[in-house]
């Protein structure tokens, strides 16, 4: 971004990448995803690079509002220094910190989640979703992001997303605004659980697995109940997918896939990478 | 004449205490912090349209929604018959008439025909909520360590109650059937179901005309005492319910409170030209001790919360649907909002029957029993509750009266992290990597940009990925 500006250009959009965007190993592959489709269609956006930091989001959701308060005004005064107005993120929690909570503290901006420009490229034709990888005829599941969702009311976005690469796309019993939180928000993802009798992730990951192997209908009550995925359902799960949009989502659920010993048959993909394959773009 | 003035006695009392219990949990409401609910009429006009009369998230549980749909028209139409109990038992003996309504017509015979129907769903609506509630085992979400003693118990009269109003109702409308039909006059209205009951009752018009009056006694008399029960109990939604709809959030469910005190603070530390506002001051002018970050007592909470937690109906929706309780850990957001309603009752004002819960060892918290000493979080919530909480807001979208526990956790949160500095370690790692690193793990904050490195080498090398 500051070379954009010292050249005195303004860029289209600002992708955001987040920590998580550009610490996680396997969320840096969403990131380059992201990336691959910004440069396949041409938008001229910039990143922050270095002079990105933490949202805060973190830290507001333990309690600690002055360590956010810090990391808000901190990112604002960087944004409102290159006079941003457009951004876009592939994490739902920077999305909903600088959708919601940066106007309070002087920082209005348009903030769009990777899901719905997505969706929109898709909708403008700019991305077809052919020529690269087909999903014709395999099973996805896609799993809602709390801070998505719930906390945004977008669940259409990512559907439509998916529903472009012609996939089968299966719905779990508790999805949109009854979608089951995967365990990490709230920054839960930087502690240990409190004691219980199962870890979040896992009730999430097997109602996951039911339902792309199909048995889920068969299962009386998911809250809470046992689920045995070792039966296989009617459908084979090889080469099924969870997809999700969300850094979060995808640590959790892919912890979950090889909890349950499943990671040989069923991949998690962010919504990115999966239209990144369907173009032959990917990273 | 003596029948009128005792009824009137009657209902001065009824709502002269009922005023007297309401505004003892109006006081109680009003201990809270400030928040700003101005503005937006007529987007909470539509709000308290839809949720609150209209029931609409009900509508998510078919079953309940319907049952629970019977009882509350019943209750409304019911309530249309109370007003000519009300006018026949302050007028009628005195002026010699009976059932003032009557001059509507066909209206009344409507009116009387569908009251008579709903009464008779209700009991079947009530005995179907009562096998819910105590079957063995109970459905899921009425369990749980806040669900004992006075809750269950307050469910149960609750049930008790309304099904005893609706016999009372049937039994003055039976009696009254009966008579008029000996003396060979024609009772104004339709009963469908008292037409059914008429054969059960006695034939002497002197003891018909003392059923009569025993069941309109025992009705309004009921309905009255039951007003005056219903601060004491998850009843009292009934009421709230509007108000708390009506005072709900409009931002989106993502948007946690802002805290000013702490922006202001930030600011200067920013800007050194940046005049902090003068802190609030008593109405005498004097300066007001200074506010504790987040939340450790019900006075600490915004108003807002603390009216939700008279409003709520102890349904358990909320925690059915929360992620850590659902996996075993202590969390109920029910609990932490029964928990505020119980505090405000221990500690400040409590209307006549009121019992605050008080837990066993399941609900594993520190025993305080030291009023002075104990507050909404010692004694009562507990830190290890609400480090469960995902702030997943699962929780706020499935409450049937928009009441928010989210909020308090995260209010509660705040006091132990910024006044006590009582995070789980793990969480103090990773706000000193925020501050240190500009990221909650602990990488370097030049490594930032190394997710770039095979993509693009050559831009990057000027520090910036251009498309
Ligand atoms: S927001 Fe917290 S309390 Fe509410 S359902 Fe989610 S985890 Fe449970
Ligand atoms: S908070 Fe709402 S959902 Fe939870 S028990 Fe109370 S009324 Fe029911």
């Amino acid at each position: 971004m500051a070379d954009l500006a010292a050249r005195n250009e303004s860029p289209e959009i600002l992708f955001w990448v987040g920590c998580a965007g550009a610490f996680d190993d396997r969320y840096k592959r969403v990131t380059r995803a992201f990336v691959r489709i910004l440069e396949h269609v041409g938008t001229k956006y910039a990143v922050l690079g270095l002079e990105e930091s933490c949202t805060g989001d973190p830290a507001k959701r333990a309690g600690n509002e002055f360590l956010f308060q810090m990391q808000a005004m901190q990112n604002i005064t960087t944004l409102n220094g290159y006079g941003i107005k457009k951004i876009v993120t592939a994490c739902p929690h920077c999305f909903n910190t600088i959708k919601n909570e940066y106007p309070a503290l002087g920082g209005d901006y348009e903030v769009i989640h990777h899901s719905t420009y997505l969706q929109q490229l898709i909708n403008e034709g700019k991305v077809g979703v052919t020529g690269g990888e087909s999903f014709k005829g395999r099973r996805i599941t896609f799993h809602d992001s709390c801070y998505l969702g719930r906390a945004n009311n977008i669940y259409e976005a990512p559907r439509d997303v998916l529903a472009a690469l012609d996939a089968d796309l299966v719905e779990m019993k508790r999805s949109r605004a009854n979608g089951l939180c995967c365990g990490a928000g709230g920054a839960q993802m930087w502690k240990e659980a409190e004691p219980g009798k199962k870890e979040i992730n896992i009730e999430r990951t097997e109602e996951a697995l039911a339902t792309l192997s199909g048995k889920a209908e068969a299962l009386a009550n998911l809250g809470g109940v046992e689920t045995e995925t070792s039966a296989p359902g009617p459908h084979d799960l090889q080469g099924s997918i969870i997809a999700v949009s969300c850094p979060f989502c995808m640590t959790m659920m892919s912890d979950g896939v090889k909890n349950k010993e499943q990671e040989s048959k069923v991949q998690v993909f962010d919504l990115a990478e999966l239209v990144a394959s369907a173009e032959g773009i990917n990273a | 004449m003596l029948q009128s003035i005792l009824f009137l006695l009657l209902l001065v009392a009824a709502f002269g205490f009922f005023a007297w219990q309401v505004r003892k949990i109006r006081a109680n409401i009003l201990v809270g912090r400030e928040r700003d609910v101005s503005g937006n009429a007529a987007e909470r006009f539509q709000k308290t349209i839809l949720v609150a009369f209209g029931q609409q998230k009900m509508f998510k549980r078919m079953t309940p929604a319907l049952l629970h749909l019977v009882v509350y028209v019943g209750f409304l139409v019911i309530n249309i018959e109370v007003i000519e109990i009300v006018i026949d038992g302050l007028f009628g003996n005195i002026f010699g008439f009976h059932r003032a309504l009557k001059f509507l017509g066909p209206v009344y015979d409507l009116l009387m025909a569908t009251n008579e129907i709903l009464a008779a769903l209700v009991i079947v609506a009530v005995a179907a909520f009562w096998w819910r509630r105590n079957s063995n085992p109970p459905l899921k979400r009425f369990t749980g360590p806040e669900l004992r003693l006075w809750p269950k118990m307050d469910a149960n009269i609750i049930l008790y109650v309304e099904v005893a109003l609706m016999l009372a109702l049937f039994f003055m409308n039976t009696a009254d059937l009966k008579l008029h039909a000996m003396r060979g006059e024609d009772l104004p209205g339709t009963f469908p179901v008292s037409n059914l009951l008429v054969g059960l009752l006695p034939t002497n018009e002197g003891t018909l005309h003392v059923l009569e009056r025993l069941g309109w006694w025992i009705h309004i008399t009921g309905i009255l005492l039951f007003l005056n029960y219903l601060p004491s109990s998850k009843h009292f939604h009934i009421i709230l319910a509007f108000p708390n709809v009506w005072y709900s959030r409009l931002v989106p469910q993502g948007q946690f409170s802002n805290v000013e005190s702490i922006t202001n603070e930030v600011k200067a530390m920013m800007d050194p030209s940046f005049v902090v506002p003068p802190a609030p001051t008593a109405p005498d002018g004097s300066p007001l001790p200074p506010a504790p970050f987040g939340a450790k007592d019900v006075e600490d909470l915004p108003w807002t919360n603390l009216l939700n937690a008279y409003s709520c109906t102890e349904c358990g929706r909320c925690t059915s649907v929360c992620p850590a309780n659902l996996t075993g850990k202590l969390l109920s957001p029910r609990k932490i909002i029964m928990d505020t309603r119980d505090r405000m009752e221990e500690k400040y004002n409590s209307p006549l029957i009121f019992r605050p819960n008080v837990y066993g060892a399941e609900a594993k918290h520190e025993p305080v029993t030291d009023l002075m000493e104990a507050t909404l979080l010692r004694g009562k919530v507990t830190p290890e509750e609400l480090w469960a909480c995902t702030t997943c807001n699962a929780c706020v979208e499935s409450c049937p009266v928009n009441i928010n526990p989210l909020d308090s956790i995260i209010e509660m949160r705040r006091f132990l992290v910024l006044e006590e500095s009582a995070a789980p370690n793990s969480l103090n790692v990773m706000f000193s990597n925020i501050e240190n690193n500009g990221a909650p793990w602990a990488f370097s904050p030049s490594d930032r940009f190394n997710w770039a490195d095979d993509l693009f080498a050559a831009e990057k090398a000027g520090a910036t990925a251009v498309a």
